[in-house]
């Protein structure tokens, strides 16, 4: 009896086991096809840009040439630029992109917050917010310079203001949307003012922020090449102008790169921020690993 | 934490306690501003007494203002004309001691069950240790030890009501109401819940309004029933119900004979309000 019930057991567990087995092959076998497909594609871009131009179909000395690209990256590395080594021009950028991402997003965060909670600020300062997001805010870089020169201090404002709209729209879009219900059950449990805003409005509006701060990151570095680009001593969009000034187009794509990858890892950490704040919420239903 | 146990341990509060915990609405009414700039009257003098730890039931068609008159009974809305007190006192603003249970999820979906029944204490800056403590002990008493570390949607919608009971209680409310607060709820589990929270509020004795559109639950766990008519709401009637208490199961009660009587005694005043009510919609959409 038992010895039977037993053996049946240990059969569907053996079954369920196999079950489990073909899902993961198949899974691996997705990930595997997904993988040759982007390297395909890759090797089909950049090989055929390199071709084209090997085959002079197209110009290198206007469009640039990948192994030109990864000679010019070399280089820049090894030999540095005019103006003090590669890193020390990448290592400026971050910094006014960080300052400037930092300043941004605490203030979008706090006015956003703020106004979101309180009809009457928002109705005040409403239309000036709107007023100044409607102004192309690169033009903002020109007078920044020449309020403050061209140290880092411009640059950080500019990457500042541009991420500040994005926060600041999200977290007062992200306040509006707390449940009603939610917050009738924590003023009925005595919460105070100051403890709605931080165990509700803020954790609710949490998910808008973060997801603001994906883009954000991209607008900081944004201002602070634009700024670097309208007048500066060091960074990496002084390396652009001076290879656009230079007819260096490899020069002008290897920076490029270097950027991407800036911006690249700087995502990966914020979704490593995000995955952590906000651990509490179910996970989407394509993340779910449902065998 | 010593005065919890003393409350668990005696049903029944002080003397001096009990008069705090009447409710008593008066007149009330509530009217709204219609976005066409029309104005509707949701409440139109509705007054009712909860007496001090009486479990009282409201029974109504659906949108003749029950729900309105909670939140003016909790303070969360200001009424039109009229007055609730509550222990003598005139409501304004949110009243201490008052814990609600509302219709949907009200859970802060960010916080584990553990921060969500201590929620509470933390808004009452009671210390942390003996705020915790409180909570893990009605996590204990609502059946969900060993599960305070979930999240809200981990869990089933039976158990997030148990949370929300927890959330309600451990303030000790001496007014407890709450907005059908198991209707969402299969029919077994809202039998199951209903018998616990009686058993619950036998331990802390609030004075209760309970809504509900199930008559059979209100009849089962209410000292007394308020039927309201449709809308604008009014009192059309209040019974009370002698069935004697403790009453144990509220599977069972349904087939004492009295029971019976007194549903068919309710559902004759209330099926009349319900069929207008019905009409009212009905011919709208038609
Ligand atoms: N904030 C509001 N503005 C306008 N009308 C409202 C508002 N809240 C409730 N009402 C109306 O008041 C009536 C009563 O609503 P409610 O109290 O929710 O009914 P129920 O008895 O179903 O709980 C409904 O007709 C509803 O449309
Ligand atoms: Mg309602």
């Amino acid at each position: 009896m038992t010895t039977a019930s037993t053996a049946s057991t240990t059969a569907i567990a053996d079954v369920k086991d196999g079950a489990a087995r073909t899902a993961r092959r198949a899974a691996r076998r997705r990930t595997a096809l997904v993988w040759a497909g982007r390297i395909a594609l890759a090797a089909f871009v950049i090989g055929g840009w390199q071709l084209s131009t090997m085959w002079g179909i197209v110009d290198p000395f206007f469009y640039g040439q990948p192994s030109g690209i990864w000679k010019r990256l070399v280089e820049l590395f090894q030999h540095g630029t005019q103006f003090g080594s590669f890193y020390q021009n990448i290592w400026t950028t971050i910094q006014e992109a960080l300052a400037g991402f930092a300043v941004g997003a605490v203030t979008g965060v706090v006015f956003g917050v703020a106004l979101g909670q309180s009809r009457y600020l928002s109705d005040v300062l409403g239309p000036y917010i709107k007023m100044v997001n409607a102004i192309p805010r690169i033009v903002l870089g020109s007078i920044f310079i020449v309020a403050f020169g061209i140290g880092v201090t411009p640059k950080i404002l500019l990457a500042a203001v541009l991420v500040f709209f994005i926060v600041f729209f999200n977290a007062f879009q992200g306040v509006r949307e707390v449940d009603r219900s939610v917050l009738a059950n924590v003023r009925v449990l005595g919460a105070s003012r100051m403890q709605i805003t931080r165990h509700v409005v803020v954790p609710s509006a949490l998910t808008w922020i973060i997801a603001s701060l994906h883009s954000a990151f991209g607008f900081a570095i944004v201002g602070a090449l634009v700024g670097e680009v309208l007048g500066a001593q060091s960074g990496l969009g002084l390396v652009i102008k001076t290879a656009q000034n230079n007819f260096d187009p490899n020069g002008v794509f290897a920076t490029m790169l270097v950027i991407a990858v800036i911006v690249l890892g700087a995502e990966w950490l914020i979704g490593k921020l995000e995955r952590r704040l906000l651990s509490w919420r179910p996970p989407a239903p394509t993340e779910a690993n449902s065998l | 934490m010593a005065s919890r146990n003393d409350v668990a341990t005696s049903p029944g509060t002080g003397a001096a306690d009990q008069a705090d915990a009447r409710i008593e609405i008066s007149g009330l009414t509530k009217r709204f501003l219609t976005p066409a700039g029309e104005v509707f009257t949701a409440l139109d003098g509705v007054s009712f007494t909860v007496e001090p730890g009486q479990f009282c039931a409201v029974v109504g068609p659906t949108g003749c203002g029950k729900s309105t008159t909670l939140s003016m009974v909790s303070g969360l809305d200001r009424p039109s004309e009229g007055s609730v007190r509550v222990g003598g006192r005139e409501v304004e603003g949110i009243t201490d001691g008052v814990s609600f249970m509302f219709q949907t999820d009200a859970l802060l979906p960010w916080k584990t069950v553990l921060g969500n029944v201590l929620m509470g204490p933390v808004f009452r800056r009671v210390p942390k240790q003996q705020a915790q403590a409180s909570a893990r002990d009605w996590l204990r008493r609502v059946g969900l030890a060993g599960f305070e570390d979930r999240y809200p949607h981990q869990l089933s919608g039976g158990m997030r009501k148990r949370v929300a009971m927890a959330a309600a209680l451990i303030n000790e409310p001496r007014i407890l109401i709450m907005d059908e607060p198991f209707g969402a709820l299969d029919v077994q589990t809202k039998a199951i819940m209903s018998t616990e929270l009686l058993s619950l509020w036998e331990q802390i004795r609030p004075s209760v309004i309970f809504i509900t559109h199930d008559l059979d639950e209100a009849v089962a766990l209410a000292d007394r029933v308020v039927v309201m008519t449709s809308g604008p709401g009014s009192v059309k009637a209040v019974f009370d119900i002698d069935l004697p208490r403790p009453r144990g199961s509220v599977q069972e009660i349904r087939f004492q004979p009295r029971f019976i009587e007194l549903q068919h005694q309710i559902w004759d005043t209330l099926r009349e309000e319900v069929e207008r009510a019905y009409a009212l919609t009905a011919g709208g959409a038609a």
